[in-house]
């Protein structure tokens, strides 16, 4: 099945809503993909919980429903190129074909896992994970709770789980007070933000948020019963049943890589029209350097809006959009990760979870691993089917090495969909990076 | 477009051959969590569920309907759907 769009969308998150309402608004005929079964991305994840609703993403949700734009549900990307792309549909086990002249990718960002003792244990989930998992019906009622790691989303996930019946051991974040207080001030010129602060507050009240404190180990055999945590002089132990923890968000690059997008430090390079270094791709939202959602919004509308030819429209949200990027970038600077939570792992931790690699296989139980590359080709870390997305940014955390190559398909799909798939173009284009016209 | 709040309606799911029973509206990997099943056994042989809840780690795969290998946090429970974990 092919599909003809002036302007396809991938993802459905703040970002994609917001582009794909702007640039149907236009006039222009627009496809939004989410691998996802419902709009919202990540942040507006709906489901069966109690805790999904929220003003904004029935606001995005509404405007997209009122839009021209037709929304593809359920559909997992797998290769692209400037002009085309093809996705896999996992309920109907079939690959669909796109065209279209413009394409924005709104991927969205994951959270960055770091190796720990204990990790792998079933009752260890990411923080927003295991928030996405109680909006999907996961009941938590009654279960102790630790959430730790670093980042805002922390405070929501902990608010969130405990307004979902969740008792909520501690919160620990690894950034010093000291670190978050510049986050603090940063906060004090965003009004708003404060009052979605204080709320998270209030919901809070009575659970010990520490700073400056991290779990170094999950205990438990066969699920977590416990962790141990530390404020760097003193360690103790903690029963919980449940531990949340992620170390804030990485962005969803994989897509734009493939696309031969150049990618830089922090994210995918755009210009101020959000256009990437490849004609006819543009980028909003969190692969851009993750800022938010109120960012996400705007860049999104920014892109959906240039990519209608809208460029004097688009350059009116220009002063908002560097605002929120601004906040989010400060944001992510004051959760920076302390030294001591990049040395947590033990020789038998478990770094990739897929292929089962454990750190001394990396670190110089025999041989120390020189790169990703070379990890790869030795002890088959991130060769599973997560592609790397989880150890890839432990291992860019801990020990600086990058994934070098992003080949198609960038998600898993059974070689039989590959090989029978008449539409599919098995030519992998490669396009240097060229200079953003400003 | 599915919106699923506040239906208040429940579907069940076999699990392993054991009905559970989930609002409307609920992914199956929290109908795996719920009835305290994990989702597959680690090349090394360690018990594993659900890691990330949004469809990257891969960890809640199991077979949905005889499909193998399917990300059970990217499926909405329907009446009657089967889901077959790896033991």
């Amino acid at each position: 099945m092919s599909h003809e769009f002036d302007i396809v969308v991938v993802g459905a998150g703040p970002a994609g809503l917001a582009a794909a309402t702007a640039a149907a608004g236009m006039g222009r005929k627009v496809a939004v993909l989410d691998d996802n079964p419902h709009v919202g991305g990540q942040i507006w994840r709906a489901g069966a919980g109690k805790s999904a609703a929220d003003r904004a993403r029935e606001q995005a949700v509404a405007g997209l429903e009122s839009s021209s734009a037709e929304l593809f549900a359920g559909r997992q990307v797998v290769d692209a190129s400037p002009g085309s792309l093809q996705a896999w549909v996992g309920a109907e086990q079939r690959l669909e074909s796109f065209q279209f002249e413009s394409l924005i990718l709104a991927t969205g960002a994951r959270e960055r896992f770091l190796p720990f003792p204990g990790w792998t244990l079933p009752g260890v989930f990411g923080a927003g994970g295991l928030q996405a998992l109680v909006r999907g019906g996961y009941d938590v009622r009654g279960k102790r709770v630790v959430v730790s790691g670093t980042g805002p989303l922390l405070l929501a996930v902990a608010a969130h789980l405990k307004q979902d019946g969740a008792e909520i051991v501690a919160i620990a974040e690894q950034a010093p007070v000291s670190q978050l207080a510049g986050f603090g001030v940063t906060l004090l010129s965003r009004p708003g933000k404060i009052l979605q602060g204080i709320r998270l507050r209030a919901e809070l009240s009575g659970v010990p948020y520490r700073t400056g404190c991290w779990v170094v180990a999950a205990e438990g055999s066969g699920a977590v019963t416990g962790v141990r945590l530390t404020d760097g002089t003193q360690t103790w132990a903690e029963r919980c049943d449940l531990l949340a923890c992620g170390f804030h968000l990485v962005p969803n690059t994989e897509l734009a890589s493939l696309l031969g997008c150049r990618i830089t430090e922090t994210g995918v390079e755009v210009n101020a029209e959000q256009r990437t270094s490849v004609a006819g791709v543009y980028c909003a939202g969190e692969p851009t350097g993750v800022a938010g959602v109120d960012a996400a919004t705007v860049q999104g509308r920014i892109a959906g809006l240039a990519a209608a030819g809208q460029s004097a429209a688009a350059a009116s949200l220009y002063g908002k959009r560097d605002a929120e990027v601004k906040f989010g970038r400060a944001m992510s600077r004051a959760f920076a990760l302390r030294a001591e939570v990049l040395k947590l792992a033990e020789p038998d931790t478990i770094v990739c979870r897929c292929e089962d690699v454990r750190f001394g296989d990396l670190e110089g139980n025999c041989v120390p691993r020189t790169g990703w590359t070379d990890a790869k080709l030795q002890t088959r870390c991130g060769m599973g089917p997560c592609q790397g997305r989880i150890c890839g940014p432990a291992l860019d955390a801990l020990f600086g090495w990058r994934n070098a190559s992003v080949r198609p398909p960038v998600f898993p799909i059974p070689i039989a969909a590959l090989c029978s798939a008449p539409l599919y173009d098995s030519e992998v284009s490669i396009h240097e990076p060229q200079e953003i016209s400003q | 477009m599915p919106e699923l709040n506040g239906t208040g309606r429940t579907v069940t799911v076999r699990v392993n051959g054991e009905p559970v029973t989930m609002p409307r509206g609920s992914m199956l990997v929290a109908a795996l969590l719920n009835a305290g099943v994990e989702c597959r056994v680690s090349v090394s042989g360690e018990p594993r569920t659900a890691l990330c809840g949004m469809g990257i780690c891969f960890e809640c795969r199991a077979n949905v309907d005889g499909v193998p290998q399917q990300r059970t946090c990217q499926i909405v429970c329907k009446d009657g759907m089967t889901v077959e974990t790896q033991r």
